[in-house]
């Protein structure tokens, strides 16, 4: 296979969705062929850049997924398993980006707030940006508003994310802004998300934006600069 | 009747049955008590010699005002003749794709239009202004009746063409054109039924005379006489009872040509409960199954074998005007009942569903609608009519309302469903659980793709909003607006002219070219 196939082969597969071999498409018969993970892997190998392999075979057909998903013809689970896809291809290929000069888009901690267990959409936010080529950060659910303050601190992270679904927790999201201002953090620029959540609620509290979902996310992520 | 090549697949339903075993025999049985021992008032007297001839007991009945004769069937004899009708029944269509196979075995159900309204209601957007606050603006229908024409009919059937959930046509719009002659009724809505949609059409007829007209425009269509009785683009309805337990002479009289002409034929009774039958779900169903057995067997009699639907329409009167009552739980009981009774004689079933008392499309006509398009459909009934279009009763004919009620078939079909469950989908399932278990979001939403780019998802309803104002009338409206600027689906010009040249009495406006 040469470069050009390969590329396009890879490309076809972030479309598809599928990260390893073993991985289904929404076409028939894909099973047990080479998928992101594999055709990344043989990409290097065969001495392609890691600049290129990034570009034509993993932003190029997110891009695509995305435009088909604006165009309504393609649902959120295609989106999802797309930015997945890429997701895995950059875990292989950022130490070699990283190594050319190329860094990712920025670091992004993400986390579902103290006394809630809810990850739905702080999971779908976080594959969803790590697929845009962002550096993801994500500590889980029930996280003490301590414990985000020193992820943002160690990884010196430009963006926070915060997620709760109960009207019980959200009020815990103010406590992180709070403490990381009173930490010198307050560089770290935040969005807040969640059913209960609301652009008004996030202006009291001092959050930077009210995100409804994870294209909401990208979009803002686009107007800041790290 | 063997299984034709191609035909619509329709849903196959695990039937709902409110009738135990015990119930349905008692139910049997009083149908045959009925037959035997009441009997019929025949007025049909060529019916009653053919029932005579073959062993039922037939008197005079004087004082009916017109020739009449009492006809007794022993119960063997309606036993023998019943089990003569066909047990599947296939309807063509001028596309074979749209053929329908009617099985009393199988309980796989189709939905279509029917009725023959007199009024056509058109929907029409306008904008209002809040009097205390005028910025304040909502779109909302205005409604406006105009007389069923034959070219609404046509335009009818060229909507029908487009709703993806609507198996059959059944002239929704009566034809009043005051150009058209009774004699050239059927020739023009046959013609401009058949010149808009390939599925199969259904309707009675006007005049008796005219079959032979109608018989060869579809054969024009079909390719011949021979390629019509093997596809059936076209079949008949006949009521031939007038409830209570009355054979009428002149329906009688066209089901003899009907079979005659080895043409499919629809034997309908419609009684009204709390009128014509019984109110109570025992009385009704006994009385209706009687007059459709009766029915049935003439078809027998006249041609062994002849194809035939079991046509029960039983339905409720309103207590406050005795006006028909569909929206109610006693006519899903009467048809439930019905629909188990032609399963137990092994006669596809004609049924119907999706009537309702409201006389505008809204929230009256959703609930009365969805209460019957599901209930009906879990029933199991081959042939369900009267599903799309229809408001006050069967007044009305509202082509907004037919987009309605097709996304609501369509979820109807849709959670009919049989279930996807045996090992396969088991085994895939697992090995999904146990990878999703195994990665980091432990999200199965990726997993949904594969099932929804095969359309084994669902949709949301189509018509749905997300604002707090409903929307569902206007996106209805403009989803309209979009099928009917589809191009139609006519019959070659050359077949037109022909029907034209050959079938006297098609007004010319129908022709499309």
């Amino acid at each position: 296979m040469d470069n050009k196939e390969l590329l396009e082969k890879l490309a076809m597969n972030v479309v598809q969705g599928r990260i390893e071999a073993e991985d289904e498409g929404f076409d028939e018969g894909l099973e047990g062929q080479p998928a992101v993970t594999e055709l990344v892997n043989q990409a290097l190998e065969q001495g392609i850049s890691p600049s290129q392999i990034l570009l034509a075979g993993l932003t190029d057909p997110m891009t695509m997924v995305g435009e088909k998903f604006e165009q309504g013809e393609y649902l959120i689970p295609d989106m999802l398993a797309a930015a997945e896809a890429v997701g895995a291809g950059m875990d292989i290929l950022a130490p070699r980006l990283l190594k050319d000069g190329v860094e990712s888009k920025g670091r992004f901690v993400i986390a579902t707030v103290n006394g809630d267990l809810h990850d739905i959409g702080k999971n779908i936010v976080s594959i969803m940006i790590k697929g845009a080529g962002y550096d993801v950060i994500d500590l889980g659910v029930d996280v003490p508003a301590e414990r985000i303050v020193e992820a943002v601190r160690e990884h010196n992270a430009p963006y926070l994310g915060l997620s709760a679904l109960l009207t019980t927790t959200m009020r815990n999201m103010r406590e992180v802004i709070d403490q990381l201002k009173e930490a010198g953090l307050d560089s770290t620029r935040v969005c807040i998300g969640g059913a209960p959540t609301s652009p008004e609620f996030a202006a009291e509290i001092g959050a930077d934006a009210h995100c409804p979902d994870a294209f909401a996310v990208i979009d803002w992520l686009k107007t800041q600069t790290a | 009747m063997t299984e034709p090549d191609t035909f619509r697949q329709g849903t196959v339903v695990k039937p709902y049955e409110r009738l135990n075993a015990e119930q349905l025999a008692l139910l049997d049985a009083a149908s045959l008590k009925i037959l035997e021992e009441t009997g019929i008032w025949c007025y049909n007297l060529r019916a009653a010699e053919l029932f005579a001839a073959h062993g039922a007991r037939v008197e005079d009945e004087p004082g009916t005002g017109a020739p009449c004769k009492r006809v007794f069937f022993p119960p063997e004899m309606v036993r023998k003749y019943i089990a003569m009708a066909p047990s599947r029944v296939v309807l063509g269509a001028r596309d074979p794709k749209n053929r329908l196979l009617l099985d009393a075995c199988v309980p796989r159900i189709y939905f279509g239009s029917g009725s023959e309204t007199n009024v056509w209601l058109e929907t029409e957007l306008e904008e209002f202004q809040a009097v205390n606050d005028p910025a304040r603006k909502i779109t909302a229908p205005r409604y406006r009746e105009k007389r069923g024409d034959a070219l609404l009919l046509a335009r009818a059937a060229r909507l029908c063409e487009q709703l993806e959930n609507l198996d059959f046509f059944i002239r929704p719009v009566n034809i009043q054109d005051r150009d058209i002659s009774q004699e050239d009724h059927d020739v023009n809505k046959f013609f401009a039924s058949l010149n808009n949609i390939t599925k199969h059409v259904q309707a009675g007829l006007t005049t008796r005379d005219s079959l032979d007209k109608v018989l060869k425009m579809a054969e024009i269509i079909a390719g011949g006489s021979e390629q019509l009785r093997h596809n059936p683009l076209i079949s008949f309805i006949a009521c031939v009872f007038k409830s209570p337990l009355q054979m009428v002479a002149d329906t009688t009289d066209k089901v003899f040509d009907m079979v005659e002409a080895g043409m499919p034929v629809v034997i309908s009774s419609s009684p009204q409960g709390g009128s014509s039958a019984p109110i109570q779900e025992a009385g009704m169903v006994a009385q209706i199954n009687a007059e459709i057995l009766a029915g049935v067997m003439l078809t027998q009699l006249i041609k062994p074998g002849a194809p035939v639907l079991y046509g029960s329409v039983p339905v409720r009167a309103r207590l406050d005007d005795l006006h028909d009552l569909y929206g109610c739980p006693e006519f899903n009981q009467y048809n439930n009942d019905t629909v188990q009774l032609a399963r137990h004689y092994r006669i596809p079933c004609y049924s119907t569903a999706g009537v309702d008392d409201a006389s505008i499309p809204g929230l009256q006509a959703t609930f009365e609608k969805v209460f019957t398009h599901l209930y009906m459909g879990m029933c199991g009934a081959q042939y369900i009519h009267y599903a799309f279009g229809l408001l006050e009763r069967t007044n009305i004919f509202c082509p907004l309302q037919a987009v309605l009620d097709n996304e609501q078939v369509g979820k109807v079909k849709h959670c009919l469903r049989p279930p996807k469950v045996d090992q396969q989908s088991i085994d895939e399932v697992l090995t999904m659980i146990t990878k999703v278990m195994k990665s980091s979001h432990r999200l199965f939403t990726r997993h949904t793709r594969k099932a929804t780019h095969a359309g084994e998802v669902s949709e949301p309803y189509r018509f749905g909003a997300r604002e707090h104002e409903d929307g569902v009338i206007s996106r209805a409206a403009a989803a309209l607006a979009e099928l009917e600027a589809r191009p139609g689906k006519h019959l070659p010009p050359e077949i037109q002219d022909r029907i034209f040249n050959e079938v006297p009495g098609i007004v010319p406006r129908l022709l499309s070219k």
